[in-house]
């Protein structure tokens, strides 16, 4: 079936001539509206504006002038400003915001011809593990209705499991992209701190977000990875490195690569099942000439409360633009503008978000800072130190991506410290300001879970080597969800 | 560690957040185990380590400082919800 085929087949098809660019998109439209009422994984649907991209991407493709992702439909996260398109973040805050420009990401697959179908759910301005802190209802997770998809970009993440689009874009703060990317049985990348432009999106943690992309396979990932990333003047902190030809570093051989096994990761809190599909996948990479290296990171089991002062400090401050004044809710009788302030925030947030703020401006107020935010930034300096030792012996990191397969709606959803040890094994990347991606490596009791693989800062296209060397050797990225 | 109420009121109005009153205590129980969770940074000996500046150890990169964008203002108004004469409304400041 037409949804069944990755990006770069469908490319080829397009260029081909075997359908158009409007023909597929009216057929992914189609099935967005047939099957995303119980997965809720869109917010937005612009099936319009969809349409008449789709032309334009016929007539390039007509005069020769497409590029690989010219016609191709993707989604991109809420997260990510739409110029004339509601961008919620997953909020009651910006339920009424309307973005008066597009985010760069968006601009430069825009440019390259994508098509886009819609804007996907996500946790509340991106904080979350599972998808339930959305203001629009939760994702459900396309291999059980009963499961979360992940988070925070889970709804991207069910939308291309579910084949309701072949890519899409994500952004990832301690493990949005990679988490849901493996709960849901897909490939998720989130590139080096910088290599994408942050320009356009709805700011969390300063320091750690990164736009990345989802979709089946490792070459897909790559296609989008290679129009999203590149400087931008707009974005002081967006690398001013060049950008490699990632499609060129697909086709090198894996010989003497080196991946570093983290020894630490295999303790009591991963679920057997999923250590031993690691292991099974890394023997695979064994096969493929892959060196393997039992390695230590020192420091790595203080990632988590590391992140959650650091993530909830930057986040304080950022999201004080959400003030009711220029634009998003604006609570209604309010006395004094303080009052305003506090109503608005207090009706436009959800429960995540408030005690986000509320620990960010705790670890942040007088007496404190010391005490909690400058040490956090001395021990990730610590974990970060880490890492760039292992790089001296090693090309790559692996381990697994998730503690356990997917878990039921509702079991964490009012614990937040059990549902930030979920990203346990994402956490230490980002604060490391390194790339990392998530592929399927097997399922345990029926459901997917993921093979974790951490680069050195820009070795994305080494990365993206070695998982598409993995998903020629093996098909775990081709199982279907059941009934999908 | 373990947040109380006053606490708690504090960092509410620092971040201009209101808590309905019958939250309170359940948003101080769960942060007070959030802090509890990082502290287990106290016990890190951090001395003589530098407080990490930016993950690549990169400056800024900074572009010309010449005008780039042309006034908007009425574009990006229409996001506001209350707007007079071009100017955003608030609630009185000033008795």
């Amino acid at each position: 079936m037409l949804h069944d085929a990755t990006i770069a087949q469908l490319a080829e098809a397009l260029r081909a001539g075997k359908f158009s660019a409007v023909e597929l998109t009216d057929h992914f439209l189609a099935r967005i509206e047939r099957l995303d009422g119980n997965l809720n994984a869109f917010i937005t649907v612009t099936a319009d504006s969809a349409r008449a991209q789709a032309v334009r991407a016929d007539a390039r493709l007509a005069a020769g002038d497409a590029t690989p992702l010219t016609g191709i439909p993707i989604a991109h996260k809420d997260i990510f400003c739409t110029r004339g398109v509601r961008t919620s973040c997953g909020s009651r805050m910006l339920d009424n915001f309307v973005s008066p420009y597009d985010a760069t990401a968006v601009e430069k697959l825009e440019k390259a011809g994508a098509v886009m179908l819609g804007k996907t759910n996500m946790d509340e301005l991106a904080m979350g593990s599972s998808n339930e802190n959305s203001s629009y209802g939760p994702v459900r997770n396309t291999w059980n209705r009963d499961l979360v998809p992940g988070g925070s970009s889970g709804g991207s993440a069910a939308a291309v499991a579910a084949r309701l689009v072949p890519g899409a874009t994500g952004t990832d703060t301690g493990g949005s992209i990679r988490q849901p990317a493996a709960l849901c049985g897909i490939t998720g990348i989130k590139p080096t701190y910088g290599r994408v432009s942050r320009w356009g999106m709805v700011a969390f943690a300063s320091s750690l977000d990164q736009a990345g992309a989802l979709a089946r396979t490792a070459e897909d990932a790559a296609l989008l990875l290679q129009v999203m990333s590149g400087p931008d003047p707009r974005d002081s902190t967006a690398l001013p490195d060049p950008v490699p030809d990632y499609a060129a570093a697909l086709a090198k051989p894996l010989e003497r690569m080196t991946i570093g096994v983290v020894d630490d990761f295999f303790d009591d809190g991963l679920d057997q099942d999923n250590a031993q599909r690691v292991r099974d996948a890394l023997s695979v990479m064994e096969r493929l000439g892959v060196t393997l290296k039992s390695i230590r990171l020192q420091n790595i089991g203080l990632s988590v409360p590391a992140y959650y002062v650091v993530a909830p400090a930057e986040a304080s401050s950022n999201l004080s633009r959400f003030d009711g004044v220029r634009f998003g809710h604006r609570a209604e009788g309010a006395g004094d503008l303080t009052e305003m302030y506090m109503r608005t925030r207090g009706e436009g947030f959800g429960a995540e978000v408030k005690r986000r703020i509320l620990t960010g401006a705790y670890v942040l107020s007088a007496g404190y800072f010391d005490a909690y935010y400058l040490k956090a930034q001395k021990v990730r300096q610590l974990i970060s130190e880490d890492f760039a030792r292992a790089f001296r012996d090693v090309d790559a990191i692996a381990g697994p991506t998730t503690p356990s397969p997917a878990f039921p709606l509702g079991q964490k959803v009012d614990d937040p410290v059990q549902m930030y040890l979920n990203d346990i094994y994402t956490i230490g990347a980002p604060l490391a300001g390194l790339p990392a991606l998530s592929m399927p490596c097997g399922l345990v009791r029926g459901l997917p879970v993921g093979l974790q693989l951490i680069g050195p800062h820009l070795g994305e296209g080494r990365l993206l080597c070695a998982a598409h060397a993995f998903q020629r050797e093996t098909e775990w990225h081709t199982l279907a969800p059941p009934g999908i | 560690m373990s947040l109380s109420l006053e606490d708690l009121q504090s960092l509410c109005i620092l971040s201009r957040l209101e808590i309905a009153s019958g939250e309170m205590e359940g948003v101080a129980d769960k942060l007070s185990e959030i802090v509890t969770l990082v502290d287990a940074l106290q016990a890190v000996d951090t001395a003589g380590v530098e407080p990490m500046a930016h993950p690549l150890d990169r400056a800024q990169h900074l572009r010309e400082d010449r005008v780039t964008e042309s006034d908007n203002h009425l574009r990006y108004q229409r996001n506001a919800q209350r707007v007079e004469q071009d100017l955003y409304l608030v609630p009185r400041v000033i008795e």
